[in-house]
């Protein structure tokens, strides 16, 4: 797939989840900013969402298999926004752990999906 | 909620003096609980679609496995579902589903270690969870830390 987009957002995953930590490190619920990370975040997702759809749509084929690969696409693109959805219940900074835990799983699906495409 | 509490859920540290009516309505899936909720959430998800994605195309090749993860599934989806319900009668049976999470992630860990053959391919709980970073382990322990303390809450 697109190597630089799954790099891209694996590390902007992995950048959201340290900034959410830090907010639950000084007791704080997700603010407007945090949101406004999460969403860039996801619309890398989506992104690479499409991005795969398109090379699926091309005649490429992952070397795990494709339904595999499409349900770690939609996984990869639901988990921040699922996160995010969550943590504007839970305004305290538990609400800012989860999101960052919807990072870290978003970057490790990451990696998944990395090793599902194969080269 | 009607408290029709079924005497035969084993297990339960919860002393039976504790007077329900009171106790019913506490939150299970808030605060630290809302981060349990979400492990919880993934991990009914991943492990579902799993199974269901194995079963359909190639259940002959590892009938054990996938229907381990299947079993997997419908265990965290029940903790999930209790979590959000939260409650007296949900705390219970939460706190009996992580016994038998954690139960499953150590029989199955151990199975997978001593008797590879037995798996040809991989679970949820294979080798206590390595796939999934140990989380099927820690996950189950942290449970029911937060849910003994939901009770004095």
């Amino acid at each position: 797939m697109l190597d630089a987009l799954t790099v891209a957002v694996a590390v902007t995953a992995l950048a959201l989840a340290a900034w959410c930590g830090i907010a639950a490190y000084r007791d704080q619920p997700t603010k407007d900013w945090h949101f406004i990370g999460m969403a860039v975040v996801s619309v890398l997702a989506l992104a690479q969402l499409l991005v795969g759809i398109v090379q699926l749509a091309r005649g490429e084929r992952p070397e795990q298999g494709m339904t595999i690969f499409i349900a770690y696409l939609i996984g990869a693109f639901a988990a921040v926004p699922a996160a995010g959805f969550l943590s504007l219940t839970e305004r305290t900074r538990w609400g800012s752990v989860t999101v960052a835990a919807g990072a870290v799983v978003l970057a490790v699906l990451e990696v998944r999906l990395y090793d599902i495409w194969g080269n | 909620m009607s408290d029709t509490d079924r005497t035969g859920a084993p297990a339960s540290p919860a002393p039976q003096t504790d007077t329900p009516r009171q106790k019913q309505q506490f939150e299970l899936g808030t605060g630290p609980g809302r981060v349990l909720v979400w492990f919880y959430g993934v991990f009914t998800v991943a492990a579902a679609s799993r199974s269901i994605v194995q079963m359909i195309l190639d259940f002959d090749k590892a009938p054990l496995a996938y229907v381990l993860s299947a079993v997997a599934a419908v265990v965290y989806g029940f903790i999930t579902y209790s979590l959000v319900r939260g409650g007296e009668k949900a705390r219970r049976a939460a706190l009996v589903c992580c016994a038998v999470e954690l139960a499953g992630v150590l029989v199955v860990g151990t199975w997978t270690l001593v008797k590879p053959s037995a798996f040809p391919d991989a679970t949820v709980w294979s080798d206590f969870g390595v796939g999934y970073l140990f989380i099927p382990v820690i996950l189950p322990v942290t449970g029911m830390i937060w849910l003994r303390r939901a009770r004095n809450a």
